[in-house]
């Protein structure tokens, strides 16, 4: 554990410079820049609004929003894990040239779609003045959720890496599993509301990405509590994951090289 | 007693050599492939005094590589240590690492973080790698529009500005074309004299490491064979590969 801090300290300011850098780089790189960051969940929400309001005529409160919160979180999510697979043979001229704790690729990952997350959460709170949603103290509970979304999401995206190095195909079962997971999170509708007990709660709390965006609707737009039972298991889970994923990589990182 | 930049005690490094598995392929088969380790380092021990310019010769896959990128850090020894006493380091190899879609300004602020510099190190030291590079108004542009040449001049400029304490040369002693080469070789004498630099110089050029080494390792088949005086080592070395 003492190795894992002293590690994420001493690189810290290098994984911190490469986000930075790979953020501008799209920047520079796309023709509308940032406001691609910002128009993709737009635009993918105005499709399930369309989805969910117009075609199933179930519609939600505060829909846009709702669809926004578990859009940000489930992009966050989904691109980490996904890039996490190929994140060694993808930095392997670095990597194989100098060392780096390889779960740091997994942190960058983390800051770039961290920073692409705030950046859709900014239109939320746009959205929440627009429908005068009433705050209440609960936000607050937001700061955890976001905390387990993080440690779940790094601790399966540090074996998602381990993975993508030996297994060639991994990625190909990844989307499709995740493709699966997508539709079972309730991203664009209400889980608890929509699918019948006992699976929608079964489905609510076997899956973290589904029981965080919950959550945080709960505390953000509807002034309730997030099920702080299964917030603290999943925390617990996406610790005892990133504990048993970085030392996975610690022992085998002197493999990958040779490996890619 | 002359201080010690680097110490290597009984290193054994070994590879798995595990193919690729497919999902596809695999489904069925339930049973686990045996994996077979390869030592590819036996047991190396050696110390460097501080200053010295050490060559390390052996065949192909005598393990020379592996070893300079053991002292590098890229890998961990499986047993063994090595001791750096605290020397920055850096390694200076064919297609040093870049992030093609960064630019050369990006990619030189994170070799330099990589190699233990802090940004404003790198940032005062930006002009002179730059200059040096000669790659001018390109240095903005991203690395996978420059030319193999044009990356290496930058690679080799980083090492060579942003120099360390112990420097390890892989095979490049001179990059670019003829203009640069003759620049860049010139600039690894000079950091080769600086009495506070340990160099550490993989090559397979005889000529190369009688020159510039005062000191020869040579290895053979993950074995340390000899180490010693160039002038004692070199000519026992040039008669068992004849």
């Amino acid at each position: 554990m003492k190795r894992f801090f002293d590690d994420v300290k001493n690189y810290w300011t290098y994984t911190k410079y490469a986000a930075k850098s790979e953020l501008k780089s799209e920047v520079a790189n796309k023709h509308w820049g940032w406001l691609w960051w910002l128009l993709d969940p737009l635009l993918f929400m105005i499709v399930y609004s369309f989805v969910a309001a117009v075609v199933f005529k179930k519609s939600e409160q505060y829909l846009a929003a709702f669809i926004f919160i578990g859009l940000s979180c489930w992009n966050f999510f989904q691109n980490t894990l996904k890039n996490s697979v190929k994140v060694v043979s993808g930095n392997s001229s670095i990597v194989t040239k100098v060392y780096i704790p390889k779960y740091m690729l997994v942190v960058q990952e983390m800051l770039i779609n961290g920073f692409k997350m705030l950046i859709s959460l900014g239109f939320v709170a746009i959205m929440m003045v627009m429908y005068r949603v009433p705050l209440t103290y609960r936000v607050v509970y937001a700061i955890p959720l976001f905390l387990i979304l993080f440690v779940v999401t790094f601790g399966l995206s540090t074996l998602a890496l381990h993975g993508g190095v030996f297994i060639e195909d991994l990625a190909n079962a990844l989307n499709a599993f995740l493709r699966l997971l997508f539709y079972f999170s309730g991203v664009f509708y209400s889980l608890s509301k929509r699918v019948p007990n006992p699976y929608g709660q079964i489905l609510l709390k076997c899956n973290p990405v589904a029981m965080i965006m919950d959550g945080l609707r709960s505390c953000v737009l509807y002034s309730s509590d997030p099920d702080f039972k299964w917030m603290l298991i999943w925390l617990c889970i996406g610790l005892a994951v990133s504990v048993f994923g970085v030392r996975t990589i610690y022992k085998n990182e002197n493999t990958y090289v040779k490996v890619i | 007693m002359k201080d010690i930049a680097i110490k290597v005690e009984n290193v054994k490094v070994r590879y798995r050599t595990v193919q690729k598995r497919s999902i596809k392929k695999n489904l069925f088969k339930l049973k686990k492939s045996d994996v077979e380790y390869f030592e590819a380092l036996h047991g190396i021990s050696f110390e460097l005094e501080k200053g010295k310019v050490l060559g390390i010769v052996g065949k192909n896959g005598s393990g020379k590589s592996t070893l300079l990128k053991t002292i590098a850090g890229i890998f961990a020894p499986d047993e063994g240590t090595i001791d750096l006493f605290g020397n920055s380091v850096s390694i200076l190899a064919i297609g040093t690492g870049f992030q093609k879609k960064l630019t050369g300004r990006e990619n030189i602020m994170l070799s330099g973080i990589l190699m233990g510099f802090s940004e404003e190190e790198v940032k005062k030291k930006m002009k002179e790698i730059i200059d040096f590079s000669e790659l001018k108004e390109f240095i903005d542009k991203p690395v996978r529009t420059y030319s193999s040449g044009m990356y290496s001049k930058l690679a080799f400029s980083i090492a060579a500005i942003l120099n360390t304490d112990i420097m390890l040369i892989d095979e490049v002693l001179s990059v670019g074309d003829a203009k640069f080469k003759k620049k860049s070789y010139k600039k690894v004498r000079e950091l080769i004299k600086d009495e506070n630099r340990t160099v550490v110089i993989v090559s397979h050029s005889s000529e190369t490491v009688s020159k510039l080494c005062d000191t020869v390792l040579w290895i053979h088949e993950g074995d340390l064979r000899m180490i010693g005086p160039t002038d004692e080592v070199m000519p026992l070395y040039d008669e068992f590969m004849s």
